[in-house]
């Protein structure tokens, strides 16, 4: 840790991976309604779980950002954050606003669109948070050097915060509410989280393979270039049933599938610069988990995204299990991934020791993408059974339902194998060691000393 | 790599593409959200009692469980098309009555079986929500969903 005020990431990163456990619990508990119905259903019934689930993941998401921009900005603006007390302030606000929202979800206490169930007053308070957010962050950058990953960023930043202001829009008018809706939800995943997932991998690349910076911020632009270009009129990609006009169908298929692009950059960028590395970075955990990152995005968004995208495929997996296979790798490879990278390669700086413990860390990698790759598989096998019953077949729902049962069996068992890698990772970078379980070989090259 | 391609050549391209994407989409959504409130959900008139629905949907997060034009939860029915699914085409009165007793019905409490919350909602409320639910089955959704199981 080269700047003090840098340690406020400590915090962010504390509590997001706290709320990551709380997700994958709720999510397991969702999965276990789905095997045996009638669990919890009055006390706590699946719609509440299921937005436990979801609003915990998009949280600690965000907070996983939020402390990642805190970790990384000194370093590249080469000076302190403007102040530490914001930062402690803004953190404050999150908690009780997340605090707040959960405790009112067990009590009934919500609004009622898909993700944006927070109370307003919760969603006030988000967007006071990302205020000051971004008067820090903004100043602290203008105040020291500018540099292209710092531009991405905060580009995507100040995006992620533009676009939340739709959540506050909801009109009486159904149709018009869902275009709105995905300016917020599609908008982010496919538009400005991207730029912060790109600023984020740029970062790792350039401290763990020392490539030069100008090759590395040129792949930048180039990457979040392809993620604007394709993703704002992707957006499309949801726009064919619900009232919007036909011509949706075109632009919506065109440029959504072209949405892979920037994905498959990402994968040729980390590749690329990991082949070209100046230095052995000591932690292989955090260069894993950066691969991995790209990797799996690509699969889940751009792969799964690909497969359902084009309208006349659409028509028929439109909101069927298909859609919760996808989400599920999308969300998983692209931001949880990108989360426990930036998290795994600075919790060793943060806490002042050697990255150790990463044999376990990189155990609860390959845990925790085979078992959510393996709940891809049986949510689209499901999908597919469900679209040709229910969409080809015209069976009803429920019916076609109980034809499923072996499928959220095993998503249920994916989602052990979840949880598991899950405590895994919190024990790796949580709890201290003095060695590592497995020394190293001997002919593995001597560590250099690197950032 | 690629040489002649310089970074700030990179940058310009971001920023002026972007922004030259970001107004043709927002003119795009500009011309939905007009072609939406006149044409597509203009069929039936949205009245208070509609909106006053849709607000009892949102209380109750039924999105949470449910889908409706295809997009929510996948534990539980479309609603989108409930109101056709009730027959509502043929005999409108009909299949609001089946909307309101349903919600009354809940739980049914069979073992095994995936259970929907009772609400405990009012008449009125009963009645707006199934205001809400014909007046969405009558949106010009393209031809979606492929039939009427939804
Ligand atoms: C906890 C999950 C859950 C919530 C919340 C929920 N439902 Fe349901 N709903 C279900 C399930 C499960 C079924 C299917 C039950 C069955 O067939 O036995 C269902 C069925 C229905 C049906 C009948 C669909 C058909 O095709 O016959 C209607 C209508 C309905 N729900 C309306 C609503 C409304 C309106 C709300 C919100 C006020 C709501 N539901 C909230 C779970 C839920
Ligand atoms: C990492 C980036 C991405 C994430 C996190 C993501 C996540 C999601 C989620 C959560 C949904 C479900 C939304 C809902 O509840 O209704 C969804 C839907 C969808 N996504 Fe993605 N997505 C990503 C990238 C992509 C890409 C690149 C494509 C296209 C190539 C794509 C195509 C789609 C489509 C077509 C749907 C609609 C599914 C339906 O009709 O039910 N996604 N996405
Ligand atoms: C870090 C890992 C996880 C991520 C990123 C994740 C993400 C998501 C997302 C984005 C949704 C909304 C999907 C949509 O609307 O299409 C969702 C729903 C859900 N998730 Fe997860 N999830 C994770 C782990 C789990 C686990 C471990 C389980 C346990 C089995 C689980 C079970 C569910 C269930 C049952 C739903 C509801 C789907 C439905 O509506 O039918 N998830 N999750
Ligand atoms: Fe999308």
């Amino acid at each position: 840790m080269k700047y003090q005020t840098q340690r406020v990431a400590l915090a962010y990163f504390a509590v997001a991976l706290a709320l990551f456990a709380i997700q994958v619990t709720a999510g397991l508990l969702a999965g276990w309604i789905y095997v045996v119905p009638d669990t919890l259903s009055v006390l706590l019934p699946f719609n509440i779980v299921r937005m436990l689930h979801t609003n915990a993941l998009i949280v600690w998401l965000l907070l996983g950002f939020f402390g990642a921009a805190y970790y990384l900005i000194p370093e590249e603006s080469e000076t302190e954050i403007y102040s530490t007390r914001l930062a402690y302030l803004q953190l404050v606000i999150l908690v009780v606003g997340t605090l707040g929202a959960v405790v009112g979800y067990l009590f009934r206490i919500h609004e009622g669109r898909e993700f944006l169930e927070q109370p307003l007053w919760v969603k006030l308070g988000i967007v006071v948070a990302a205020l000051i957010f971004l008067f820090n962050v903004t100043v602290t950058v203008l105040k020291g050097r500018k540099t292209a990953i710092t531009n991405v960023l905060l580009l995507g930043l100040w995006g992620i915060a533009v676009f939340f202001l739709f959540a506050l829009y909801n009109p009486d008018n159904l149709g018009v509410d869902k275009l709105y809706w995905w300016y917020v939800v599609h908008i982010w995943v496919e538009g400005v989280w991207e730029l912060v997932m790109a600023a984020i991998l740029a970062f790792l690349m350039l401290k763990m393979t020392g490539v030069d910076r100008e090759v590395i911020e040129k792949w930048l632009y180039a990457i979040v270039a392809l993620s604007l270009f394709t993703g704002l009129l992707g957006t499309g990609h949801h726009y064919y049933w619900i009232g919007a006009p036909g011509y949706w169908q075109w632009v919506g298929s065109i440029f959504s599938s072209l949405e892979i692009l920037p994905f498959f950059a990402m994968v040729l960028f980390t590749f690329a610069m990991v082949w070209k590395r100046r230095r052995e970075h000591p932690n292989n955990a955090a260069l894993l988990w950066s691969l991995g990152c790209a990797v799996l995005a690509f699969f889940g968004g751009g792969i799964w995204g690909f497969m359902h995208t084009l309208h006349g495929v659409n028509y028929y997996t439109h909101g069927t299990q298909v859609t919760a296979a996808h989400g599920h790798l999308a969300f998983f490879g692209a931001y949880v991934c990108l989360n426990l990278a930036i998290i795994t390669y600075a919790m060793p700086h943060l806490l002042g020791r050697a990255p150790y413990n990463q044999v376990l860390n990189m155990i609860s990698f390959w845990i925790m993408a085979g078992a959510m790759s393996f709940m891809t598989f049986t949510l689209t096998f499901a999908g597919v059974v469900q679209v040709h019953l229910q969409r080809v077949l015209g069976q009803g729902f429920m019916e076609v339902q109980d034809q499923l049962a072996l499928f959220y069996q095993m998503r249920f068992g994916s989602g052990v194998a979840v949880v598991i890698g899950a405590i895994l990772f919190l024990y790796s970078v949580l709890v201290p060691r003095r060695a590592e379980v497995i020394g190293r070989g001997p002919e593995a090259p001597a560590a250099s000393p690197a950032e | 790599m690629f040489d002649a391609f310089t970074k700030s050549a990179a940058r310009n391209i971001f920023y002026g593409g972007s922004l030259v994407f970001l107004v043709i989409f927002g003119g795009l959504t500009a011309h939905s959200h007009y072609y939406m409130v006149t044409k597509s959900t203009a069929s039936a008139p949205l009245t208070e009692a509609v909106a006053r629905g849709k607000r009892v949907w949102e209380r109750n997060a039924c999105i949470d469980c449910h889908t409706i034009l295809g997009e929510g939860a996948y534990f539980a029915p479309e609603l989108g098309n409930v109101f056709i699914r009730y027959g509502g085409d043929k005999d409108p009165a009909g299949a609001r009555e089946t909307i309101k007793s349903w919600m009354q019905a809940q739980p049914t409490g069979v073992p095994g079986r995936r259970q929907m919350p009772q609400f405990n909602l009012t008449d009125r409320e009963l009645d707006d929500l199934a205001a809400f639910l014909e007046w969405t089955a009558k949106i010009d959704t393209q031809g979606w969903p492929p039939n009427v199981s939804g």
